[in-house]
């Protein structure tokens, strides 16, 4: 059964950026039609942990942080729930001295930027946060960081995507796609073929197979983070948990269960993702070590996803290099489900104006393509690096 | 799979000690871990070691079968690794995680045969969660293993040959059993015969117990349908309706169930493939008549896998382990061969007994049509039945898992063992489609909750200075 479709704009990948791409080219007036091989929002964007958090991210990520942080200041009014999103703060704490300085260091580099960050030492947090175990002897607080919880978040945006007028088909997989003629075809085994002017890759961890068949090669790998959730248990955390250096991260969400990730689980297949023993085993040691009232808890459930990382962690956000009206969005490196709103307007803002009203130059993808790569140099110092070991891991999944 | 690792049994019931028994029998030393502290499974589940009823007042009819299998355990504990109180709580490339005495650890195994058994099919019913309210495993389980009632007026509700098994033990155990109230009706047993025959001496034990309730003055209705728990604090009675009309009881608990439902969260994590098993109405995890899975090493026995009842899953538990046997170099003697033959034989006769079983014990195919929107479906996290059609309204969704995620539905303490079935029920008829079309809740470690204190300490370490 084969649908011919004419639409101004084809987007594959149903996650948070897709779909908010999605709604915010409605809103323009575009016309859209969605892609999605499983379900909207069930892949990083719906089970991740859930952070929505700037501290920590890199500087050539602040004006996009904080465009995002407004828009997540009006979700309600934009997806049509509140998603559990809460200013409840962002905590990032040090377990050495040598932590704290680089806290100190990120504080007065992110200063410009307005994200009122607070430094706290050992007494005040032993004062404010009793709970904490003695292995976190001071942090740097972000009062108006939060958490959601993206299970809920990342499937709205899709219903409301599809409320303004997207037209978002699920369960349905790409087999072929080009650029001919005046733009770009796109055929799905489900007899559906799309001609459109442009095509948004928010295709995730699978993007770079896209990005390739455009002649564009990039060095992204898949990770795994892991996530285990406690039992509902008394409220004693409002905030959202993070370690300098990585490791782990922790939430309470309002039904009492603590969220807590870290580590990296493992492919069971292309799709699918799991979490292994070693993984779980140091989320559970790590918890312990950071909230010691949790050493009589117990975890419920596991899981994991399948995100795509590229060497610098930063994503790739823009214009191809190699096909005029081929936009990317994806690499977000764990640490997507804040920024993804504001990446899914850029996108929108870069099919109607052709430029971003948003600084996105270091997320070309031509630094891959192009002799000499320059995000890495205007990166901060290690404040947001990983280092909690020597091999490729993952630390920073919102 | 290494040679050196020895054949590794889940459970330790009926299913799970035949196979460990075959497995002795042929040289091998198989481990057995089994979460309860004494082996013999659900059905045959011991008292602690001290308490002195005896196997006659404990088990009724199946004394001797009990007696059966736990003298066969007896009779290998020397040659068997037996480690009892031990969860398994995930499996991961070859090695079983398991939790014992508030630690875990890992055991790898060559072989893997999984006789996990089940728990009750629940189906909620208004009141359900007040408390005095059982299911019908869980009034056995009082019995059997602290020879304590759940109440001293005991109504048992549902359906299934379990709910007059369960209330002659009660009655002969000396509680009043106040009434056993079937969901199926009288017709559904009668057009039942047919098949039920393939059994007869089952056939007859269940007339007996029927029977038996009579003649000890025990009311016992059929074509039954639950209103409401009465009492708000405690159970005080019960409201049911019949063709006649609605009634009230009398009772200070109630034990219900419909059936049983296998626990197939193992299988599914080894990776094992499901198909639909239209006659028990749930995904299964898929087997050859042997017990083989679709996982090589890994064998499937019991209730676990599709139930069967005890009787069935000692000949599968034997079974699986002699097809463990011929596939790892064990040349079958001309007796393995024969006794395989006859198990598998007898298995046979089983099935067509179920099928005659499940018409004589209908699921309630009209439980989800008139399940009212303010029932709690899922316990742990509280979710009416309004919840879950709300969501699949307002959200789209048609498959199990995303209705979890958007409702919370079997995020629990339980991760759905008690309200999967039920919510599965709910999800088919709200958007008008066949209960296997929407899916089945994907297993997740761990199996059952995991303290955080449970961890050992050296992975950590080893992990850093790997690093």
């Amino acid at each position: 059964m084969k649908v011919k479709h004419l639409t101004d704009v084809a987007i594959i990948g149903g996650g948070i950026v897709g779909t908010s791409a999605a709604l915010a080219l409605r809103q323009m007036g575009l016309s859209v039609v969605l892609l999605e091989s499983g379900q909207c929002g069930a892949r990083s964007s719906g089970v991740n942990y859930g952070g929505v958090r700037r501290q920590g991210r890199s500087l050539v990520q602040m004006p996009l942080t904080q465009r995002a942080h407004s828009i997540w200041g009006r979700l309600q009014q934009l997806i049509g729930i509140d998603g559990e999103y809460l200013r409840s703060g962002h905590l990032k704490l040090a377990r050495s001295e040598a932590d704290m300085a680089s806290l100190e260091r990120y504080l007065q580099l992110t200063e410009p930027f307005g994200l009122e960050l607070q430094l706290l030492g050992t007494s005040a947090l032993r004062e404010q946060f009793p709970w904490l175990g003695a292995i976190a002897v001071g942090g740097s607080l972000c009062p108006q960081d939060g958490h959601a919880n993206p299970r809920l978040v990342s499937p709205a945006f899709a219903r409301a995507a599809a409320r303004a007028g997207a037209q978002i088909h699920e369960q349905c997989h790409v087999t072929e796609m080009g650029h001919g003629g005046p733009g770009f075809f796109v055929r799905a085994d489900s007899g559906l073929e799309l001609h459109s002017r442009f095509l948004l890759n928010c295709a995730g961890a699978w993007a770079g197979a896209i990005a390739q068949r455009f002649g564009e090669t990039v060095p992204m790998v898949s990770s795994h983070p892991v996530m285990a959730v406690t039992e509902p248990l008394g409220m004693f955390m409002s905030l959202s948990l993070g370690v300098e250096g990585g490791g782990i991260y922790a939430r309470q969400a309002p039904r009492g269960n603590c969220v807590i990730g870290g580590s990296q689980g493992y492919a069971l297949d292309a799709d699918r993702a799991r979490p292994s023993r070693d993984a779980i085993t140091q989320v559970l040691q790590r918890s312990v070590e950071l909230m010691p009232a949790l050493r009589h808890a117990h975890i419920i459930r596991t899981w994991s996803g399948t995100e795509g990382y590229l060497p610098d962690r930063e994503p790739v956000i823009g214009p191809s290099a190699t096909t005029p009206g081929l936009l990317h969005g994806f690499g977000f490196a764990g640490a997507g489900f804040q920024i993804g709103p504001a990446v899914g307007q850029v996108l929108a803002e870069l099919v109607r104006d052709g430029v971003s009203s948003t600084p996105i130059d270091a997320f070309s993808i031509s630094r891959f393509t192009s002799p000499k790569p320059s995000v890495s140099d205007s990166r901060p110092p290690p404040a947001c690096e990983p280092v909690d070991s020597g091999t490729f891991s993952p630390t920073h999944a919102t | 799979m290494t040679p050196q690792h020895p054949p590794v049994i889940v459970g330790a019931g009926p299913a799970g000690i035949r196979a460990a028994q075959a497995l002795v029998r042929h040289g091998r030393r198989p481990v057995i871990l089994d979460e309860a502290p004494r082996a013999g499974g659900q059905i045959y589940r011991q008292p602690p070691a001290h308490f002195q009823r005896t196997k006659k007042t404990l088990y009724g009819f199946e004394a001797a079968r009990a007696d059966a299998v736990h003298g066969a355990m007896a009779d290998i504990i020397d040659h068997v690794d037996y480690r009892p109180n031990t969860l398994v709580w995930n499996a991961e490339g070859g090695q079983l995680d398991l939790l014992h005495q508030g630690r875990t650890s890992s055991i790898a195994y060559a072989q893997l045969i999984v006789a996990t058994g089940a728990t009750d099919r629940v189906l909620p019913f208004p009141g359900w969660t007040t408390p005095g309210v059982y299911t019908l495993g869980g009034a056995q389980v009082a019995l059997k293993f602290q020879a304590c009632a759940i109440g001293s007026q005991v109504a048992f509700l549902g359906t299934g040959p379990l709910l007059y098994l369960i209330a002659y033990q009660y009655a002969r155990a000396g509680a009043t059993v106040a009434a056993v109230l079937d969901t199926a009706r009288l017709g559904d047993q009668v057009a039942a015969l047919p098949g039920l025959a393939a059994q007869p001496a089952l056939l007859a034990k269940g007339m007996y117990y029927v029977t038996w309730l009579r003649a000890h003055g025990i009311t016992l209705h059929g074509g039954v349908r639950p209103i409401q728990v009465l009492g708000n604090t405690r159970v005080e009675g019960l409201r049911w309706a019949d063709a006649r009309g609605e009634h009230a009881l009398a009772c200070d608990a109630i034990g219900f169930g419909y059936a049983l439902r296998s626990e197939t969260q193992l299988a599914d994590i080894l990776g094992c493939r499901f198909r639909f098993d239209t006659l028990q109405r749930a995904w299964l995890p898929e087997r050859d008549v042997a017990g083989r899975s679709s996982v090589p090493g890994v064998y499937l026995a019991g209730d676990g896998a599709g139930i069967m009842g005890a009787d069935a899953a000692e000949w599968a538990g034997e079974r699986a382990a002699l097809a463990l046997l011929s596939d790892t170099g064990h040349t079958p003697s001309v007796a393995d061969t024969a006794r395989a033959a006859r198990l598998e034989a007898q298995l046979a006769t089983t099935t067509r007994f179920r099928t005659g079983l499940e018409r004589a014990f209908p699921f309630p195919a009209e439980w989800a049509a008139q399940a009212s929107d303010e029932l709690i479906i899922c316990r742990c996290e509280e979710i009416t039945v309004g919840d879950l059609r709300r969501t699949a309204a307002t959200t789209g969704a048609t498959e199990i898992n995303r209705l979890k995620a958007l409702c919370r539905v079997g995020m629990g303490r339980c991760q759905g063992r008690m309200c999967a079935v039920a919510a599965s029920e709910i999800l088919a008829h709200c958007t008008g489609r066949p209960v296997e079309q929407v899916g089945r809740l994907r297993g997740q470690a761990p199996i059952k909750p995991i303290p955080f204190a449970s961890a050992p300490s050296e992975v950590l370490t080893q992990q850093q200075e790997a690093a």
